[in-house]
């Protein structure tokens, strides 16, 4: 049992190490157009990340992720000075900073609700944040607003070209993805988990249980920013649709649809939702169908979680059943 | 540890109300170390409701709790609970998706949270893995550290809840139905293992077995519509006339 259970581990980090180092050698083989996809879907990972660590790890479904991930992308934007290109020293953190503390104040009050109503609420902050960017002159209004520079690091990293803006992302990809495997292991982890499993439990063994999901709440903040961030770079550029419901939405299908509870479900659920967009989006394989393409999106999603109801990350779980189910009812049979 | 005796959790006048209603009216009542303090009643007669507000889950709408000299009233849960106040559930609520160990662990963790050490396995933590061991040992699931909570039947599960309880290290233990459910032989243990217990701690045990209550407890408290309507040693509860007349029938 107990091997089983060790080489179950060693096969996940294995499809974790591989999953990053085919990330890593992927320009080798790729073209511009790849690249600047790869990008943005690792961008997506990151923010799949952030939310996981709400949903999967602590149970707390935010349907408002995209506020976080907007305002670490407009921080990016109205932080960087016109004429030259900001230092990404505090250009980063600055925006990573700034999403944390809307997602502390937000979480402040959101998390005194419960459930469904707590979906609500941060729903409403979300789109408070939407309608402050859309109808206020601040970031440029509906039509967005121009990044004029991008951030550099000295002359270390030049952010303006594909390959660094590449490279970047990954490695805070793996930061980030490094941070919350540690993190779920720790005693902070652990208690999230046990807020999520039964928290009155929790609260009876002594913990507080507020400021853990609090903590827990800002720090996703700050990620989702930290995507937000990295997302204004790379398109120079960022409009309102990025805090828009929708976006918050997709977040949420992306670890579902990878599978809730595990670090790597973020990692396949963004690949996996950011892929079939761009399949269903493709014109030469859909034609003038193509521009239905969330139609598409939408009915695979729905086939895909009615199959696998535990996501993605299942799959070679169903198979290792139905195999062993088989060979069960062969030998079954023989005798 | 220090003497048996000593006052450790005291309720004062306590009165909450649902509109209305007089849930719990007045209710005054001593949990001393080395004591089980049963109280029972009908369902409805206000047990839980007192219950939740000696372990700081429902505010009292009148009356006072003081743990180990303290004033706690406006106190909330967690904080009693860091304070010495240990409390197990009607329904049993452990962590059914965790191992048995794990319950144990995260319920002595809370002795030593440090949240901020993220780069730390909770797994590496000693004093946390060392008390799980022991009050699982405690509880009688040593063998089963390892199967996952919510696979193991009934009994266990009741156990399970009282080593989660310990783990915590508290010095008052409020049970409400720790026998509910189980058979003859898990009975004997978890009095068995409530007997032990008492030594060192103070114990409020709310529970339906009359047969039971009236072996292990050194006082009862008799509880009809929110009320006291008895409170003394087993003889002198089981001889008063005012608690024939209302609970245990008058055929008695």
């Amino acid at each position: 049992m107990s091997a089983i259970k060790t080489a179950m581990k060693t096969s996940k980090g294995l499809f974790v190490l591989a999953s990053f180092a085919a990330l890593a050698l992927y320009p080798a083989v790729a073209g511009n157009y790849g690249v600047d996809l790869v990008t943005k879907v690792m961008i997506y990972a990151i923010f799949a990340l952030s939310l996981e660590l709400l949903v999967g790890m602590t149970g707390l479904v935010c349907f408002g992720q995209a506020a976080f991930f907007g305002i670490g992308a407009y921080a990016a934007v109205l932080l960087s000075p016109q004429a030259e290109a900001a230092s990404l020293l505090w250009l980063l953190p600055a925006a990573v900073v700034a999403a944390a503390a809307y997602a502390m104040a937000v979480g402040a009050l959101s998390l005194r609700t419960k459930g469904v109503y707590f979906i609500m609420v941060t729903l409403a902050f979300a789109q408070m944040a939407y309608y402050v960017v859309h109808d206020t002159p601040l970031g440029g209004g509906t039509d967005g607003i121009y990044l004029t520079a991008k951030p550099v690091l000295g002359s270390l990293i030049d952010l303006d070209k594909p390959l660094p803006m590449y490279a970047f992302t990954l490695v805070c990809l793996v930061l980030v993805f490094g941070f919350l495997a540690l993190l779920s292991r720790s005693r902070f982890g652990r208690a999230l988990a046990g807020i999520r499993v039964n928290e009155q439990r929790m609260r009876a063994t002594g913990f507080s249980t507020y400021p853990y999901k609090l903590a827990a709440f800002t720090l996703s903040g700050g990620l989702a920013g930290l995507a937000g961030f990295l997302f204004a770079v790379k398109d120079a550029f960022v409009n309102p649709e990025l805090m828009s419901w929708h976006f918050s939405g997709a977040v949420l299908i992306m670890i579902i649809l990878g599978g809730l509870g595990h670090l790597r479900g973020a990692l396949i659920g963004a690949f996996a939702f950011a892929l079939l967009q761009e399949f269903f989006k493709s014109e030469a394989i859909f034609g003038a169908f193509a521009k239905h393409w969330s139609l598409g999106l939408g009915l695979t999603i729905i086939v895909a979680v009615a199959l696998l109801p535990r996501g993605l990350v299942d799959m070679p779980g169903q198979w290792r059943a139905r195999l062993v189910g088989r060979r069960a009812g062969v030998s079954g049979g023989a005798r | 540890m220090s003497a048996n005796g000593e006052v450790l959790l005291r309720g004062h006048d306590l009165t909450r109300r649902w509109g209305g209603l007089v849930a719990v009216n007045k209710v005054s009542l001593d949990l001393v170390r080395g004591h089980v303090h049963a109280v029972i009643g009908t369902n409805g007669a206000g047990k839980s409701t007192l219950i939740n507000m000696l372990s700081g889950e429902i505010e009292p709408s009148g009356g006072r709790v003081e743990l180990l000299g303290q004033d706690v009233t406006r106190w909330p849960q967690p904080r009693r609970a860091r304070a010495g106040l240990g409390r197990s559930y009607q329904r049993n609520t452990i962590y059914p998706s965790f191992t048995v160990f794990e319950n144990c662990r995260l319920a002595a963790q809370a002795r030593t949270p440090r949240p901020w050490a993220w780069w730390q396995p909770a797994q590496g933590c000693q004093a946390s893995t060392a008390a799980a061991r022991a009050c699982a040992a405690r509880a009688g699931l040593d063998d089963l550290l390892d199967r996952e909570a919510g696979l193991l039947s009934h009994g266990q599960k009741r156990q399970l809840e009282i080593a989660m309880c310990l783990a915590t290290e508290p010095q008052v233990l409020l049970l409400d139905e720790p026998l509910a459910g189980m058979g003859a032989e898990e009975t004997e243990r978890m009095l068995a293992l409530l007997t032990e217990l008492k030594n060192g701690h103070a114990i409020l045990l709310v529970e339906h077995d009359m047969d039971a209550v009236f072996r292990i407890a050194d006082e009862i408290t008799v509880m009809v519509n929110g009320a006291v309507i008895a409170s003394g040693t087993p003889d002198e509860v089981r001889n008063s006339p005012e608690v024939r007349a209302a609970y245990l029938g008058d055929g008695h």
